[in-house]
């Protein structure tokens, strides 16, 4: 049989204990044990960044982790992003306002890059929003609402919105 | 309601990660399919060794196709459109039987307790292969001699048909000049951000299988089970989740998708199969090659006299849709230009590889892109304006609506519905800085750069008939409740059904819901392709609402004591105009009419507030758009890079201009990608080489221009709304756009682009070629 | 594309590495995972065992000692692109970290995975070319450094035994001011590059003191291009010198495959190298107006 191993990682700042796998995938983890269905896979060979998350606030694809090296880490994914059931982050609305999302499957992806980049970057230039989603894929929106809804979630959130 | 830029219904549950597709489907007991899929693009199968893999701890059966047979009814999967010009039928079976056509074709299931499991028993699963000549190339496999795809087949000519009218060859005879071009144009995947997959549940106590299925078609699915499983439909529910994308493949009904259902009954557990990237790129369809030879015949004022060539269509190893795809690619040539004849032999060949159906665009770019290069041709060669030459061709207003002499593939003339495309043409090359660009382009070549500027226009058939079903129904809640068979994939299809619906009955998105995507809803329904929706399902829904208004407020009028034309639905009540306070809930309304037991209802009206419809239109709204793009080539590297794009569009009356700029954007991104980055390269054995996003190339945000997009509408008179479609019209020029804007940029080296995709080391050698 | 299976284990010290690496058989080393992990989830790496590297202390730092740049193999490639001692001291690594992958593959992927990998167009393996890097390496005999040039083996196989582990790199550093470029051609922003050029040089009133030409993409391993850089030395510098002397790039022997076939790669080897070049010698010359 195959080896497991005890994890305990904090997400959306729960802490889970878990007996997993030793090759079960980070994404895998998080949408199979922990019932975190939003992070989604698009590839499973770290191009797409449908999968992404952050790590320690860094974003990273979890289709490219094992849930092990989780152990003792905290994990962000897309259901912790909204304050509560009424209120959207401002970048989830930003989405919403600007179109950011057909389908929906890259979105989750999309935002945690973003969390990440506008965290860092509060002032981005277009050029510098494209090269931050560069690394995740979208076949359905041509990606002119996302980067359009980056860059207004940028003002609101310099505004403290 | 109509025409505003509502928020989507979709987003909140999207958004927070909410959303359900098929792999966030989880059922209890569930097991885990994985595929043993042939290795080879052609061979005979000697033996299938299955004990070692269904020893393996954790696995819990694998089949190949003897242990199916007992459950079909059929084996094979009879999905083609008619047509008359097949000339074999091959239908893909559920398993392979003796033989493998092509890389990628299911030889076995394998389910076990999870998909990490299900790996390592497909993994151990020993074919024994006998490797048999494989066809690689659509051309060569309609060469005298070549090895036939099929072992039992008599040679690999698929189809063969002849769309035309007029007298070509006269009209080539008396012309002043004739211009040809020889192309290659490719097409490649679907690569929507999720895959395909099912969840197939049978329950033994009510005798019902349920399969969730990222399908684009759930009606059709249901009916392809219940054909092959012997079932009726009452006893088979396809049911559509949220789906990650579409484009055209999900409405394919797949081999994968009857083991799956067919695992789950066996086993007497539900059974989930998630494709992977790495399978999608062998066993979704895709588009792939189309080699053209096309000339055009023009009199001295370069106005058409005709045009005529011939097509050979890579068909793939099975017929998985039809000869559809060429059909639109040859029916587009001709369409929204005056031309007086016409003749295309087009040539469907089998080949060893995956089977080809339509992905975004379906055909039509590749038509788009063979006239768009003639009249770049023509303009060149006759030193005309580009746009000038088109122009002069282009159909008029004032001709429309235009019976062109095509014929759909139903039999139906093709008739131009409406559309001024010579007002859109103008408007793109404005917004486009046509005239200005050649000033630019000299400024810039004094510095060493190369931009280039091309423009294509398009026409495209959308809202393919015959029907969809909507059910629009007000329950004792008073919410107003939409079905239909319509699928939403992204586009925001609920969204829009909803606006059609709230327009009649109270203007509030909030009191409607939108149910698309399950059999067991509605009984009739086509699903999602050519751009339909919101012309099919639009209309049905709109009709039934209109229907369910006028009831609603015949019943009010009896509550009310009112005048019926005194009264106004707002929100979820019905009102006296002016008077506010006179009003009835929708609530009430429904129940007035739901029957209480003994009481007699209301006086002349039947039970019930809903109504169903199936508009019928068979005639398709053809949208139309102009596209210019801007380019700049580094001559050195033969990098391009696309800086500008305009895109005009005209798709009627536009429900919600918000998606359709979305479906817009989507739609130039997928064409860049055809035309500069999307290739799925095969070698001479019909092996895949291009088999993972690295290879395989989709534009990302930093190869994308920001897309500027203006609308015409010019309503359609097809259907009460006006509209028309939108989903695949962004991609249709794109190519042919790039194609002729890289060519105007490397006119110094007299550079010629005849095909699709166009690779950096191909533009460096072209200039190297010339150059000498 | 699930992971086969593996025995796990995740040591916390070096010598716990090279101690599993001497008894386990068909072991391999899982670093930021950007390379391994698509392998093994495709299942074309069919390990026995996964030794973790993530967790061992003391093999991630940046620092200047002795002329050159000492960095740690599980250095993230996001730490050196952040690193202001790498902007300041080795502003050829920093330019060629920005075009590695995306942000997400940065903030995993490390210094020693990437070298490891030798994958033919690795930003990071063209640059310790260029730079002469020298590679530490552990084992069970304890530590031997590596010339850079003698560390590719074959194609994707660098010259190191399956009980050795790279610890650090060290990337001598080129004198204030110097120039340098790292030019790519990539597809799409982020790809690996087709081919890349990594070019160096320090001049001496226009003429050129010293001179160092890379090639990635090309070949397996990374090409310095001696003739062009001999052509160089003691020229004064010009587009028109550097145009024919990057003409001799046209020779190398290249590889073909799906992106490119081998004559275009030669062609981009002649432009890059040139281009580098250009690039190279004005910031010497905007350096100099600045200081």
């Amino acid at each position: 049989m195959s080896e497991t191993r005890n994890i305990a990682v904090t997400v959306n700042g729960k802490r889970y204990e878990r007996s997993v796998d030793v090759r079960l995938t980070l994404a895998d983890f998080l949408r199979g044990p922990l019932g975190l269905t939003g992070t989604h896979l698009g590839c499973e060979h770290g191009v797409c960044g449908a999968c992404t998350i952050l790590v320690d606030g860094q974003s990273a694809r979890s289709c490219l982790m094992l849930a092990v090296q989780a152990n003792g880490h905290e994990i962000a994914t897309v259901e912790g992003l909204a304050p509560s059931a009424e209120r959207l982050h401002p970048l989830q609305e930003a989405f919403r306002d600007n179109h950011g999302l057909q389908c929906g499957f890259c979105t989750p992806g999309m935002l945690m890059t973003l969390v990440e980049f506008l965290r860092d970057h509060p002032n981005p230039t277009e050029g510098e929003v494209r090269v931050a989603i560069s690394g995740n894929l979208c076949r359905c929106t041509g990606y002119q609402g996302i980067v359009a809804a980056a860059l207004d979630a940028a003002g609101r959130m310099r505004k403290g919105g | 309601m109509i025409g505003s830029r509502v928020e989507r219904l979709e987003d909140r549950d999207l958004l927070r990660g909410k959303g359900r597709f098929v792999d966030d489907v989880v059922l209890p007991n569930m097991l885990h399919a994985a595929f043993v899929r042939s290795p080879h693009g052609h061979a005979a199968i000697r033996g299938i060794a299955k004990a070692q893999a269904a020893a393996l701890p954790g696995v819990h059966a694998v089949l190949a196709r003897e242990d199916l047979l007992p459950h079909l009814r059929n084996e094979r999967l009879v999905v083609g459109l008619p047509s008359k010009s097949y000339k074999q039928d091959l239908n893909r079976p559920v398993l392979a039987i003796d033989e493998v056509v092509h890389v990628g074709e299911p030889v076995a299931i394998v389910v076990a307790d999870d998909r990490y499991v299900a790996e390592d028993g497909a993994a151990l699963v020993e074919i024994e292969y006998d490797p048999l000549p494989a066809v690689a190339d659509c051309c060569a496999a309609l060469a005298p001699g070549a090895p036939v795809v099929h072992r039992g087949a008599p040679h690999n000519l698929l189809a063969e048909f002849r769309m035309g009218y007029g007298d070509a060859d006269a009209a080539f005879a008396k012309a002043a000049h004739v211009f040809s071009e020889s192309l290659w144009q490719h097409r490649g995947g679907s690569h929507s951000i999720e895959c395909r997959g099912a969840v197939a549940a049978y329950d033994a106590i009510e005798d019902r299988l349920t399969l969730w299925s990222s399908t684009q078609m759930p009606h059709q699915a249901m009916r392809q089970l219940c054909d092959m499983l012997g079932r009726d439909e009452n006893r088979v529910r396809v049911v559509t989740p949220d789906i990650g994308g579409g484009f055209g493949p999900k409405l394919v009904f797949y081999p994968e998708d009857v083991a799956t259902a067919l695992a789950a009954i066996i086993l007497g557990r539900p059974v989930k199969w998630i494709e992977d990237r790495r399978e999608h790129f062998v066993a979704t369809t895709q588009e792939r090659d189309q080699y053209w030879d096309v000339e055009i015949a023009v009199d001295r004022d370069a106005r058409i006299l005709g045009i005529r060539g011939t097509i050979v269509h890579d068909h793939g190893a099975y017929t998985a849709r039809g000869v559809n795809l060429p059909h639109n690619s040859a029916e587009t040539v001709p369409l929204q230009y005056d031309v007086p004849a016409y003749a295309m032999n087009v040539r469907v060949a089998l080949t060893n590889k995956v089977p080809v159906t339509p992905v975004r665009g379906a055909g039509h770019p590749q038509g788009t892109f063979a006239i768009e290069r003639l009249l770049d041709q023509v303009a060149r060669e006759m030193k005309l304006d580009r746009a000038e030459v088109r122009r002069r061709n282009l159909i008029p207003p004032e001709k429309m609506p235009y019976e062109t002499r095509l014929k759909a593939r139903g039999g139906r003339p093709v008739l131009l519905d409406s559309g001024d495309y010579p007002r859109c043409q103008a408007e793109a090359l404005t917004r486009a800085g046509w005239s200005d660009f050649p000033a630019r382009q000299q400024t810039a070549r004094k510095s060493g750069r190369y931009l280039g500027i091309g423009m294509a226009n398009y026409c495209k058939g959308t809202g393919r008939g015959p029907f969809e079903s909507a059910t629009v129904r007000i329950g004792p809640s008073g919410r107003v409740h939409v079905y239909t068979g319509a699928a939403a994939m992204g586009q925001g299809t609920k969204t829009m059904l909803a606006q059609v619906v709230a327009e009649q009955l109270g203007a509030d998105l909030a009191n409607v819901t939108v149910t698309t995507g399950d059999t067991a809803a509605i009984a009739l329904g086509l699903g999602g392709s050519n751009s339909r929706q919101t012309v099919m399902a639009g209309s049905s829904a709109h009709v039934a609402a209109v229907k369910v208004r006028e009831k609603t407020l015949a019943i009010a009028a009896q509550l009310l004591e009112a005048a019926a034309q005194d009264l106004e639905i707002v929100g979820d009540h019905v009102r006296v105009k002016g008077v506010p306070d006179m009003k009835v809930g929708l609530a009430m309304v429904a129940r007035a009419v739901a029957g209480t037991a003994g009481f007699s209802l209301p006086q002349g009206m039947a039970p019930g507030l809903e109504a169903t419809e199936h508009v019928v239109i068979d005639d398709m709204a053809h949208a139309n758009g102009t596209a210019v793009a801007e380019v700049e080539v580094d001559v050195e590297t033969g990098r391009v890079d696309v800086l500008r794009f305009v895109a005009v569009h005209d798709c009627g009356r536009m429900v919600h201009p918000t998606l359709v700029d979305g479906q817009i954007a989507g739609g130039t991104a997928h064409g860049i990608g055809n035309a500069l980055y999307e290739w799925m390269g095969y070698d001479a054995d019909a092996q895949p080489v291009t088999t993972t996003f690295a290879d395989y190339l989709l534009v990302t945000a930093t190869e994308m221009p920001r897309v500027e997009i203006a609308h015409q509408e010019s309503p359609s008179p097809l259907n009460p709304l006006g509209v028309k479609g939108v989903g695949e019209c962004g991609v249709v020029p794109v190519t042919a756009a790039v194609a002729s804007a890289v060519e105007d940029a490397l006119s110094p080296f007299g550079v010629r682009i005849a095909q699709t995709p166009i690779f950096p080391a191909q533009i460096v050698k072209l200039i190297e070629e010339a150059r000498r | 594309m699930k992971p086969p299976r593996f025995d796990y284990h995740d040591p916390e010290t070096v010598p716990e590495v090279v101690g599993l690496l001497k008894t386990l058989p068909n072991a391999r080393m899982l670093a930021g995972g950007q390379s391994l992990m698509p392998m093994l989830n495709m299942r074309l790496a069919l390990p026995d065992h996964l030794v973790d590297l993530n967790r061992v202390e003391g093999l991630a730092y940046i620092r200047e000692t002795g002329g050159a740049l000492e960095i740690g193999a599980m250095t993230r490639q996001r730490d050196i692109e952040f690193s202001q001692l790498v902007l300041e001291r080795c502003p050829v690594m920093h330019e060629a970290i920005l075009q590695v992958g995306h942000r997400q593959t940065r903030n995993r992927g490390t210094l020693g995975g990437s070298l490891c990998q030798l994958d033919p167009s690795a930003e990071l393996v063209a640059v310790a070319a260029a730079l002469e890097a020298t590679i530490a390496v552990a084992g069970p005999k304890g530590t031997r450094e590596i010339p850079f040039s003698g560390f590719p083996k074959t194609y994707m196989t660098p010259a190191i035994g399956p009980d050795e582990l790279l610890t650090r790199v060290r990337f001598p550093l080129w004198p204030r001011p110097h120039g340098w470029a790292f030019v790519e051609f990539a597809r799409r922003h982020g790809d690996f590059a087709v081919v890349s050029a990594a070019a160096l040089l320090e001049e001496d009133r226009g003429k050129i003191k010293r001179a160092s030409v890379t090639l990635g993409g090309v070949a397996a391993a990374p090409v310095r291009m001696k003739e062009v850089e001999k052509a160089l030395v003691g020229q004064t510098a010009s587009d028109a010198l550097f145009r024919d002397a990057c003409e001799a790039c046209r020779k190398i022997e290249a590889m073909q495959d799906v992106h490119a076939p081998a004559s275009y790669r030669q062609h981009l080897a002649a432009v890059l190298s040139r281009r580098a070049l250009e690039r190279a010698h004005a910031r010497i010359g905007a350096a100099k107006m600045s200081s």
